[in-house]
């Protein structure tokens, strides 16, 4: 195919050629290139697929609203569906591939599609596919899901790196076209810190490609002296490639950067991508305005482009869209056009404007058809003429491309991504953003202005003003002369009358103007009913192009004002961001934080096998060699403990520091039971409630000095309980003088239990541990052997005789190590949590598996533990209500298997025996179970309806979800010393 | 609002260092108060269209729970104070 | 009109131009025998349940924006019935029940797609915590499985299973789960209730609630002037406490905002629905393509249908972190919904202290799944002023009497549920 590239003209480099590929065809472009603009250049005029009828399209525009020239580009784990040709920068090594067809572009079997779209109008899926129920899985759906979406997405890990980061400034300016470059000046100059963010890989917008004089220089060196003056201005930041994509609360906007879209292999040392949050003073929004199609019969073809793409292709990159080119506008848009393609040497074959006159100057030679249309074009996979219409009479007119131009929508999606809608202007024949008051508001063609003059000055007074009221001294500039401008003012014209063949209001999705009025015709007329029956504005151009025109058609069709009809919701994004910059680094092993305990190298060096837990990384069993399953190695563990002794690292548990005369009133208040006359180092088991009643927390706090506490929480519920302590102290009983720190990270704490637990501690430990001196519960600071201060707690979580030991955390492995060491010839282990959670079930002590969240403390038999006596605790008042007291509760009780070798599996319900199971029948459920090496049986704790009456009873353990059902026996649900006699040896 | 928070202690912070606790109006009754008074405060939200009060703590900061009175329509934060000096004041006043 | 494959035929030969519109555009009455306020999805469905299954004709809906313009049309639409407690369960599967027969009981096509539903887990604790919740619904009858790893590799090998931080071990399978197109619900319910009489009146906002000297409804002030009936109900969702307060009553709801998401259009991958056991994820892919996903709400109080960047990207992240292959794609559009956030997570179907307004309301993050059901059992509570069997623990006074349905564990704070 031979090149539609210009000899001269454009602003890309011609000394530097680049390769790419599409569809597997090498191609050449130039530094300076997108994709769009080198396709072009190599006359490629069919590039991708509609998404329903499959209709071969072409490139539209040359920008952000691009619905046709979706491709797929990159290979392997690098590949990204949907890319829009028009803003991907074109770089050595490119491949591009079109997308929606198969088996391929120019030969694609979805296009039978068109042919049955009679069948096909608007909403026909919902009117079908019903009949036989079944059909719709198994045959219509599947068929469906085979021709939906459009590109391929990878299913490999993203090889490349994204970052976050903030930005603040006093102005930022969106966009960097005429307005947006005056504005960023005339900030930068007042001295106001500015952020210039601009989509395009180049600065200059519309200058870049206006044929026409400012200031005595063309237009795109006007922009260049203005970047080299704002480069060197320090107070100014120019962002390209950088897509303001939302505008959220306190002026807080998304911004997503290309670091490294336009290279073929990204640096690894640098992000691909980076999502800014620019926080922002004040803003404006200089997104100019996008030019809107004309809706006629044929609009879709191949080689119908927007005239303003036209143009850009035409003078920035220096390619013509075709050789016969026809011009179809009903403004001056096209008239500038066709000067530029007429001055560069392209032939135009003919002019057609709807308008029976303008005051647009006509170019010498070019023919002008006034009060005529286009009503429909010609050719397949591209365009072979076209055919006019003028008070009757046709004319088919040859062209290879046809621009056209409907006049202009300011681009106002930011400023409409808060709620406000936009108000139409019957002057501008444009919806306009409203007005905001003064924090961020809509300059240029962005705030409606045509002609280039005003969009400059716009520009920059509303910087002046801004920064002025940011308290800088900004002077007014002096506004440079434009010479040569065309007159861009514009009739709208919605629709074509008398167009023959389907006439496209949204490219992407295949709306035509029979979609919309069928829509009108069926009560869906709400333009959010229209949208969501038709599709229309739903592609992933979310109607950049056609909702204007479709709130045009609709409001043609219902003889109302497109004030009346309104536009549906602006919301982000703007441009579509990849879920890459979004995610930033938080992906893969790095999506959250991993915490590990300060003995995490201790049980690392002891074997252990950790597991996630929260955040944590917990060990959870010792496996020795000989060992061939986790059960094999926590039996043991078990086992020693229960014999000799063993070493666990409990350092993941909560603890907060409380402290002040009021300390001990507060935890009376926030603990159920009796705290008031906890002596000094002494430790009690307290039980958390909420205020309504259940349960929150368990934990032991011990009162280490007058006005000292230490309180534990478990592992799972460390950072809310002291949320809610916080809570407690600040909103609830402020009065009362209480202060926290948490020092879970400060403090290595290990678990030693087993009865020979007191003999091995006692070779470390200075003090005197007789049952006599240091008693169950007792909670002193002793000295280590060495000198070391320590915490020491007598408190029992397996039931043996158990200390907690806790140092600081960097002492933690050496004070482990020692222990294991002081402990070897008495057979010490180390065990995990797995081995803690089976002594504690043995023991009947609860966790949250328990403690879920509905249960009450008798639920759980430690209704003792409601001190009712007290004038007040969090959740006493609540605690007695009906459901929480009513007799058919669940109650935590034992179950052990009738048969000896039965499993019993957490998470099983429970049914009386020979009963039908249903919710009605059901009598509650197992909430703990393990393998007891103590009793030699699995046992389990479970939550059954009034369980404490039901001891002895058999009951079947249900567990459909797996295929088991067993009989249990009801008992108490403490297996392992019920008298606590082991505790206070 | 949503977006930051100009905390009293911290200055101008973003929405992730905070947790949103909820309704600030509620004030807990005394122990003796009547049933009714305390389902009210423990299950009933006046939960207006409009101007609210709302707990913010904030977590990644001073620890500090604030009293953020905000539109939850326009989202503007028309005050933010400290939970307890909220709270002596509202006594002050008879109403929280 | 009946629509049909032999229907869109027939039209296509007359150039579609003689299809009838969907519903009417009534001017109100002056009384009404039941007034619905809310004309989103589970206004709707009342609505045509009232006139199917009750013979209650004489109904307006009243709808301020447009019908279905409430959380029906900005949802992730997903539908399943894979909850543990027996206030929930049984509902919810009584509205699985109703899906399954909805689009040729309402003759449109609302794209009931039975896809399955799994909610991975990432620990033993968790995997016993759905085990309870699989065995539960099977104790109602409800089909579940428990799948271990390789089993959901096999479904869905795109999830990351080599590289996470939370590795994936199982999932709680719910086969008759899936989708449905939301807004053909509202439509399919609105069309169906207008052919057999309801009012569905548009642009129509009530502004309050007039009552007698002894208290009961006699009608509503709305923007279209006073509209009497013998039975008000309210369907209004997020703005529950809003209209409550009308009547006079006192709720345990707050307003929260939650956003959804949606991507370009991919070749379908995602077959299945897929939550996130080491967050709040949850996403399925759309029979256009669109991935369509949503994660916690922004957590404080909103009336505003919009929220906030931070909460755009936890949610992505946790979608990175599930499916890596996501980083690549791009997406389209995030919207947000106001959440009528109840004090236990559960909705609430009941009579008022006002013996002739009803409420329905607290539907939290899950509205859309019960709509079938929601319509049906506050039909029934309406035409027979007593509650339909599964519905009878969604109670107004459950909370003042120790009775809430707390699916999370998570007590009266309603944006932790």
């Amino acid at each position: 195919m031979s090149s539609f590239r210009l000899s001269s003209g454009g602003i890309v480099n011609r000394g530097n050629a680049i390769s790419y590929t599409f569809d597997g065809k090498a191609m050449r472009g130039f530094e300076g290139d997108t994709l769009a603009s080198a396709l072009l250049a190599n006359g490629e005029m069919l590039v991708g697929r509609s998404f329903k009828y499959h209709r071969p399209r072409g490139i539209v525009t040359a920008g952000a609203a691009e619905p046709n020239a979706l491709v797929t580009i990159g290979e392997g784990a690098r590949r990204e569906p949907n890319t829009r040709a028009t803003v991907a920068e074109l770089y050595d090594g490119l491949t591009a591939a079109s997308q929606n067809r198969w088996p391929s572009l120019r030969y694609d079997i979805g296009s039978v599609n068109g042919l049955l779209s009679p069948f096909l109008s608007a909403g026909f899926y919902y009117k079908t596919f019903m009949w036989p129920k079944a059909f719709w899985e198994k045959l219509y759906e599947p068929l469906i899901r085979r021709a939906a979406g459009l590109g391929r997405i990878v299913t490999e890990a993203d090889p490349d790196r994204y970052e976050k980061a903030w930005a603040h400034c006093d102005l930022l300016v969106v966009g960097a076209g005429p307005t947006g470059l005056m504005a960023a000046l005339a900030a930068g100059r007042a001295g106001a810190r500015v952020i210039l963010a601009h989509e395009d890989f180049r600065f200059g917008g519309s200058l870049l490609c206006e044929k026409l004089n400012i200031g005595g220089v063309p237009a795109d060196e006007f922009a260049r002296a203005i970047v080299d003056e704002l480069v060197s201005l320090p107070n100014v930041t120019l962002m390209a490639r950088t897509t303001v994509f939302g505008w959220y609360d306190d002026m807080v906007f998304g911004a997503v950067e290309k670091v490294q879209k336009h290279v073929a292999r990204p640096s690894a040392d640098l992000p691909v991508e980076r999502l800014w949050r620019i926080v922002a003073k004040r803003a404006i929004l200089a997104s100019g305005a996008e030019e809107r199609p004309l809706v006629f019969g044929g609009n879709d073809r191949p080689g119908v482009m927007m005239a303003e793409g036209a143009r850009i292709y035409l003078n920035r990159y220096g390619v013509a869209i075709g050789r016969k080119v026809a011009v179809f506008t009903n403004g001056g848009s096209g008239y500038g056009l066709a000067r530029d393609l007429m001055a560069a040497g392209v032939e135009v074959t003919a002019l057609i404007d709807p308008r029976r006159d303008s005051g647009d100057a006509v170019p010498e030679g070019l023919r002008v058809l006034r009060g005529a249309g286009v009503i429909a074009t010609t050719g397949h996979l591209s365009l072979k003429g076209m055919i006019a219409e003028r008070s009757g009479y046709e004319e088919a007119i040859d062209c290879d491309a046809l621009a056209m131009s409907g006049g202009w929508s300011p681009i106002v999606h930011l400023l409409c991504q808060r709620g406000a809608k936009p108000v139409w202007s019957d002057e501008k024949q444009a919806f306009l953003a409203p007005d905001f008051g003064s924090a961020f508001v809509a300059a240029g063609s962005a705030a409606g202005l045509a002609a280039l003059s005003e969009c400059l000055k716009d520009g920059a007074d509303k910087a002046i003003a801004l920064c002025r009221d940011l308290g800088f001294a900004a002077y007014e500039m002096d506004m440079p002369e434009v010479e040569g401008a065309y007159d861009p003012a514009f009739a709208s014209l919605w629709y074509m009358p008398g167009s023959r063949g389907k006439a496209f209001v949204d490219f992407q999705n295949d709306v035509t103007v029979a979609d919309l009025a069928l829509s009108q015709r069926e009560a869906f007329g709400h333009v959010e009913h229209t949208k969501r029956y038709t599709t229309a504005g739903m592609a992933t151009d979310q109607g950049k192009l056609g909702n204007v025109n479709a709130i045009g058609i609709i409001a043609g069709m219902r003889g109302m004002s497109p004030a009346d009809i309104g536009t549906t919701t602006f919301r982000p994004f703007y441009t579509p961001v990849s879920f890459g910059a979004l995610a930033g680094t938080a992906r893969g092993e790095h999506s959250r934080p991993v915490r590990r305990s300060p003995l995490h190298g201790w049980a690392a060096k002891n074997g252990a096998v950790f597991v996630e837990s929260g955040l944590w990384h917990r060990s959870s069993w010792f496996p020795r060699e000989g060992e061939k399953t986790w059960r094999e190695a926590v039996d043991r563990e078990v086992k020693t403990v229960r014999s000799s002794a063993g070493l666990c690292d409990v350092s993941t548990l909560g603890k907060i520091e409380i402290f002040g005369a009021g300390a001990g009133e507060f935890l009376n208040r926030v603990y159920s039971n009796n705290f008031l006359k906890l002596p000094v180092g002494k430790a009690r088991y307290g039980l958390m409630l909420r205020e309504d009643g259940i349960v929150y927390d368990d934990g032991t706090t011990s009162r280490l000095s007058e006005n000292h506490y230490v309180l534990t929480t478990t592992t799972a519920y460390a950072a809310e309980v002291m949320a809610h302590l916080e809570f407690a102290a600040q909103t609830l009983f402020p009065h009362l003088d209480v202060r926290f720190a948490s020092s879970s990270d400060q403090w290595a704490q290990m678990s030693l239990a087993g009865p020979k637990a007191r003999i091995i501690l006692q070779r470390l430990v200075e003090d005197d541990l007789s049952n006599a001196a240091f008693p169950f519960l007792a909670a002193r600071e002793v000295t280590l052997k060495g000198g070391l201060a320590a915490r020491l707690f007598r408190i029992s979580f397996s039931g043996e005789l158990a200390y907690e030991l806790a140092v600081p955390a960097g002492y933690g492995e050496a004070v482990a190590d020692a222990i294991m060491e002081a402990g070897q010839g008495d057979g010490i282990c180390a065990y995990g949590v797995e081995a803690l959670n089976v002594l504690r079930i043995e023991k009947g002590h609860v966790t949250h598996n328990e403690l879920e969240g509905r249960t009450t403390a008798d639920d759980v038999g430690l209704g003792r533990m409601m001190a009712m006596q007290k004038p007040d605790f969090i959740g006493k008042r609540l605690s007695t209500r009906f459901g929480l007291t009513a007799a058919d509760r669940l109650q935590m009780v034992g179950l052990k298997p009738v048969e000896a070798d039965g499993e019993i599996k957490a998470g099983a319900h429970l049914l009386k025996e020979n009963a039908k199971p249903s919710m009605i029948n059901d009598q509650g459920f197992v909430s703990s179970a393990c393998y007891s090496p103590t009793l030699g049986s699995h046992i389990a704790l479970a939550m059954l309806k009034s369980g404490r009456e039901r001891f002895g009873e058999k009951i079947v353990v249900w567990d459909a979800l797996r295929g088991q059902e067993l009989l249990a026996e009801v008992c108490a649900p403490v297996f392992v010393d019920p008298d606590n006699l082991k505790l206070h040896v | 609002m949503a977006s930051l928070i100009t905390c009293p202690h911290c200055g101008v912070r973003p929405k992730e260092e905070f947790s949103i606790r909820g309704d600030a109006v509620p004030v807990r009754p005394a122990p003796n108060a009547s049933d009714e008074t305390w389902n009210r405060y423990v299950f009933v939200r006046d939960n207006p269209k409009g101007v609210i009060r709302e707990y913010w703590h904030h977590v990644s900061g001073c620890r500090r729970y604030l009293v953020v009175e905000r539109d939850n329509v326009s989202h503007a934060v028309l005050s933010v104070t400290d939970a307890t000096v909220a709270g002596r004041a509202g006594q002050k006043e008879g109403v929280r | 009109m009946r629509y049909s494959a032999l229907e869109i035929v027939r039209q296509a030969f007359s150039g579609n131009r003689n299809w009838k519109p969907a519903w009417r555009e009534p001017q109100p009455k002056p009384h009404y025998d039941v007034i619905i306020v809310g004309g989103g999805g589970h206004g709707l469905a009342t609505a045509y349940y009232l006139a199917k299954e009750f013979g209650i004709t004489n109904v307006a809906v009243l709808e301020k924006g447009y019908l279905g313009s409430g959380n029906i049309g900005r949802n992730t639409t997903i539908i399943r019935s894979n909850y543990m407690l027996e206030g929930n369960e049984p509902f919810y599967e009584f509205s699985m029940k109703l899906w399954e027969g909805l689009e040729q009981d309402f003759n449109y096509n609302a794209m009931v797609s039975q896809r399955g539903i799994v909610n991975l887990f990432h620990s033993d604790g968790q995997r016993d915590a759905y085990a309870r919740r699989g065995n539960a619904m099977k104790m109602h009858g409800v089909e579940a499985a428990l799948l271990d790893r390789e089993g959901v590799r096999k479904m869905m090998p795109y999830l990351n299973f080599d590289h996470a931080r939370f590795p994936i071990l199982g999932g709680l399978y719910q086969k008759r789960a899936g989708t449905a197109r939301h807004d053909a619900v509202a439509w399919g319910y609105g069309r169906g209730a207008d052919m057999r009489g309801v009012d569905i009146i548009q642009q129509c906002e009530v502004n309050g609630i007039r009552r007698d000297e002894s208290g009961l409804v006699t009608g509503v002030e709305t923007s279209k002037g006073f509209i009497g009936c013998n039975r008000l109900a309210l369907a209004t969702a997020g703005h529950t406490s809003v209209t409550g307060k009308m009547a006079g009553l006192d709720l345990p709801i707050e307003t929260h905002v939650l956003q959804a998401f949606v991507s370009e259009g991919l070749k379908p991958v995602i077959h299945n629905v897929i939550t996130y056991g080491a967050g709040h994820f949850y996403i399925s892919q759309s029979d256009k393509g669109g991935l369509v996903f949503g994660a916690d709400i922004d957590y404080y109080s909103s009336y505003a249908q919009r929220g906030n960047l931070a909460t755009v990207e936890h949610t992505i992240e946790e979608g990175v972190s599930l499916i890596p292959g996501l980083s690549r794609a791009r997406v389209l559009r995030a919207w947000g919904g106001v959440m009528d956030m109840s004090m236990d997570g559960s909705p609430i179907i009941d009579k008022t202290p006002i013996a002739n307004l009803y409420l329905n309301c607290g539907w939290c993050y899950g509205g859309f799944k019960a709509t079938p059901a929601s319509g049906f059992c506050f039909a029934h509570l309406i035409a027979k002023d007593e509650p339909h069997y599964t519905a009878r623990l969604l109670r107004l006074d459950r909370f003042e009497r120790g009775l809430a349905i707390d699916e999370g564990g998570k007590g009266p704070q309603p944006n932790l549920h």
